[in-house]
């Protein structure tokens, strides 16, 4: 048994695992109940799923440029992934779509009708106040 | 801003120390450069540095105003933590995925950070982001305050400990990142204090009462 054939069956092993983690990913965005939960399954199994494909696609083609693109595909989606969840919950819940009365705790929304009272209070008074709206 | 670059400064002043303060972020585009042409030649290597050093020059971000030092053996244990986390909590979502018949009830709890900074604060939330079952839906910068929504909040252990868990990795990020002078300001002690460790034990632990008494002070909010 030669390196070879140990790094295709690591790779193979890693590519399944993969491919379960992103397949779990897509019934959980058709399953989950609402915006939050949805965006869940969609950015996180994702990551370490794609990371593992990537992984595993690396090992296989045995060619250090086509690891080295790889490896910014990896670190490029650790860094945006965190920023897409975060916009898209944050949009989702300022406009309104995200239905709080699913939640079983919510300690956003009396914070954010707290400071939007503040807010009010504060442009009676013609101050602007940018630090009472959490954002 | 450092009184080093008075906005009043030429172009020039500010250029040069542009260049002092953000050499690394040339550096780092230059290696994106040489992996997205496939190859370590000369020519990759200059042309690679000739465009960091122009996108630096004409297109450059505010400098990150970074006091702290970098501890490796904390770092370390950071990475640890994190892949493990990734790990069981990857798992953990695909398989509540799959539970079919099963409907998670998702919570968005407060979490009030220590007061140390908005890069601490970042790493911290994108941390948290990339692990599966928790993400940041708000992240208030003035009064450090991060809103979490977790997938299930019972599967999570409550909201006390979706709290007490962003804590300790907030608790690692400054050891690896913060200086001395920040890490007393957080109320952390030196590296292996006692109380770091009976926290760190309580973290293994895993269950946390949610009748005790908080771990921080500043969990102690209505």
């Amino acid at each position: 048994m030669d390196w070879i054939a140990v790094a295709d069956v690591v790779a193979a092993v890693l590519m399944l695992c993969g491919a379960f983690l992103v397949l779990a990913a897509g019934v959980g965005v058709a399953r989950f109940p609402d915006l939050l939960g949805r965006m869940h399954a969609a950015t996180k199994p994702q990551v370490l799923g794609l990371v593992l494909l990537l992984t595993g696609v690396g090992l296989r083609v045995h060619a250090w440029d086509v690891a080295g693109m790889l490896f910014l595909v990896a670190v490029f989606q650790l860094l945006t992934a965190p920023v897409a969840a975060h916009m898209v919950g944050r949009a989702g819940y300022r406009t309104g779509k995200v239905d709080t009365s699913l939640l079983a705790l919510d300690e956003l929304t009396p914070d954010q009708e707290a400071a939007e009272r503040a807010a009010q209070d504060e442009a009676d008074g013609e101050t602007e106040q940018a630090d009472a709206d959490p954002r | 801003m450092s009184p080093a670059t008075p906005q009043d400064a030429g172009w020039w002043a500010r250029w040069r120390h542009r260049m002092r303060t953000q050499w690394h972020a040339a550096l780092w585009l230059m290696v994106v450069w040489v992996l997205l042409w496939g190859g370590v030649s000369v020519a990759n290597v200059l042309a690679g540095t000739l465009v960091g050093f122009l996108l630096i020059s004409v297109m450059a971000l505010p400098s990150i105003d970074y006091r702290g030092r970098v501890r490796p053996v904390a770092a370390l244990r950071l990475l640890g933590f994190f892949v493990r986390d990734l790990l069981v909590a990857s798992v953990q979502v695909s398989f509540q995925a799959l539970r079919f018949g099963w409907t998670p009830h998702g919570a968005v709890v407060r979490v009030p950070m220590r007061d140390t900074g908005d890069l601490y604060l970042t790493v911290t939330s994108v941390l948290t982001s990339l692990v599966p079952g928790t993400v940041i839906v708000e992240a208030h910068r003035i009064t450090g305050t991060l809103y979490v929504h977790v997938l299930d909040l019972e599967s999570s252990g409550g909201a006390d400990a979706v709290r007490h868990h962003i804590h300790e990795l907030e608790e690692r990020v400054l050891r690896a990142l913060a200086s001395d002078d920040e890490l007393a300001h957080a109320g952390l002690g030196p590296q292996g204090t006692a109380v770091a460790d009976a926290r760190a034990v309580e973290a293994m632990a895993g269950d946390v009462d949610p009748g005790a008494p908080s771990v921080t002070p500043e969990e102690d909010r209505p």
